[in-house]
């Protein structure tokens, strides 16, 4: 699949991946993610580059036992949904035995199991 | 502005055929819902014709013109796709199209060909109605996203999984005489706590099950009815479609789905009526919680109070509001582009009095039907009555 280049999220992820995450946000404070060409809330195309913070909170979360096949040798893993304030994000969550509501994480690439892509991941801040 | 009329319709039976195209399950849908209906093929003047994932589970695009041979019309045809919404959305074409006097009569409805994909590749070609980079990617799938939402009402209202245990329980039990039905098998409390994870708080039994079916019908104007002597006492009197962000971390709610609230509102005010009215609903459970989503957003109950709904007995046959009485998505079983139609058909068969299940509302005149795509970035609701 990933022969294709993803303008916009191939080089929001590796600044993710070398701790320089950002978010994008309009002058209205609405923050969204790569790539647009305009704020999805508000139509303003003025977007300006935002550093997330350094951790967010976690709002929700599931361990999946069901994959999809790119995801099957992974299984079971936990996906969580993370507040940084200017947007959330998801990706799965490690090193948390027993997640809860409200936890501080931060976010980074790690490896997969089954696929050599590139995967959101948060640990305990 | 005419009035739309429900003149026929045909189900096939919901379940695992791997055996059978979606050509074939469409082409008997289809066939049943213009005999019933009693109008000739050439006075139909469209297809609208829902599916989801026909690329992926039969190599088949292009599917309305395909689908049209198959229910022998000859007229325009058109493919609806907005995941498990898709013929919500067909339907809601065709009710505007035969209210602006596009057409007399409209050929709608859906189908979907899934079991032969297996459960993980029915898994993948489901989680593309998610946001391909920011949630495909991170592993999320269909059930995943409805455990997150799940976990998030936990903790923001309360309730637990034995309460959406009883929405499951209720549904097999709403389904045992439907004959449409893939589960006609009752089940307990305890068979929905002990079913294995599928995505944690979902169990197996929280989950509707992957189906193959269609489902159709023949909408026509009520001039139309009444110069032919067609026999169609249901009426679609409002319709309304609400979109949301597509991914799940990008909405305001993790806990409502203001898509459906929205489709709500435009489909009472369309129709005149309240939330209060609705004595009868099928709306898109397909999962657990997705009912209790569901019944908030439409009013039915204040957000945080539908989680109890079921354990109740307030959406249960003898309820306040039975919700699902064909079993809904959960053991009526969802073949994703066929569920839309198929939730109006059970629906105009419970005001009509010809359902198995129509004993628990005899007196109903009123009806709402939910159908919501992705993790409710789509949503159709139809709101039906009795002629009076
Ligand atoms: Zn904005």
């Amino acid at each position: 699949m990933s022969e294709q280049r993803d303008e916009g999220y191939d080089e929001w992820i590796a600044a993710i991946d070398r701790g320089e995450g950002y978010a994008l946000e309009c002058p209205n404070g609405h923050g969204s993610l790569p790539p647009r060409r305009l704020c999805p809330e508000c139509g303003d195309p003025d977007l300006e580059e935002q550093p997330l913070p350094d951790s967010g909170t976690l709002d929700t979360y599931t361990r999946i036992h069901v994959a999809t096949p790119e995801f099957v040798d992974d299984a079971p893993y936990t996906v969580a949904i993370v507040d940084f304030g200017i947007t959330r994000l998801t990706g799965q969550l490690r090193g948390v035995e027993e997640p809860e509501a409200g936890i501080r994480v931060d976010v980074g690439v790690e490896e997969r199991e089954t696929e050599d892509e590139p995967l959101l991941v948060f640990r305990p801040a | 502005m005419t009035g739309v009329r429900i003149a026929g319709t045909g189900h096939t039976h919901f379940g695992q055929f791997p055996e059978r195209t979606g050509r074939d399950l469409f082409a008997e849908a289809s066939g049943e819902a213009i005999e019933q209906s009693g109008i000739d093929r050439d006075s139909i003047e469209a297809l609208f014709y829902g599916n989801f994932m026909g690329e992926l589970a039969e190599d088949q695009g292009h599917q309305g013109p395909l689908m049209a041979e198959m229910a022998g019309i000859r007229a325009p045809a058109t493919r609806f796709e907005s995941a498990c919404a898709s013929s919500g959305v067909a339907v809601r074409e065709a009710v505007k199209d035969v209210r602006n006097g596009e057409a007399d009569a409209i050929l709608v409805g859906g189908a979907e060909r899934m079991t032969n994909l297996g459960t993980a590749g029915a898994t993948k070609a489901l989680s593309i109605a998610a946001d391909e980079l920011f949630e495909i990617r991170a592993g999320m799938n269909f059930p995943g996203a409805y455990a997150l939402m799940a976990q998030a009402y936990f903790d923001e209202y309360g309730g637990d999984r034995e309460d959406l245990a009883h929405i499951a329980v209720k549904n097999h039990e709403n389904a045992l005489e439907n004959e449409h039905a893939q589960y006609q098998r009752a089940i307990t409390v305890e068979d929905v706590l002990e079913a294995p994870p599928v995505a944690e708080p979902l169990g197996l039994y929280d989950a509707c099950p992957i189906t193959d079916g269609a489902s159709a019908m023949v909408l026509v104007s009520d001039e139309y009815a009444e110069r032919e002597g067609i026999d169609a006492p249901v009426s679609i009197t409002g319709t309304g479609q609400g979109s949301d962000r597509i991914a799940l971390a990008d909405r305001e709610y993790l806990v409502r789905t203001p898509a459906a609230t929205a489709a709500a509102e435009e489909a009472y005010a369309d129709a005149g009526i309240g939330p209060e009215e609705v004595e009868v609903a099928e709306v898109h459970d397909c999962f657990t919680i997705a009912e209790v989503l569901a019944v908030e957003s439409l009013g039915f109950f204040e957000h945080g109070e539908g989680i109890g709904a079921a354990r109740a007995g307030e959406t249960t046959r003898e309820g306040r509001i039975p919700i699902n009485l064909s079993g809904g998505l959960k053991a009526k079983g969802h073949p994703v582009g066929a569920t839309g139609t198929s939730q109006i058909i059970e629906l105009s068969r419970l005001l009509a009095g010809e359902h198995v299940n129509s004993d628990a509302v005899p007196d109903a005149r009123i009806g709402l039907a939910h159908n919501a795509g992705g993790t409710v970035a789509s949503t159709t609701v139809h709101v039906l009555e009795v002629a009076p």
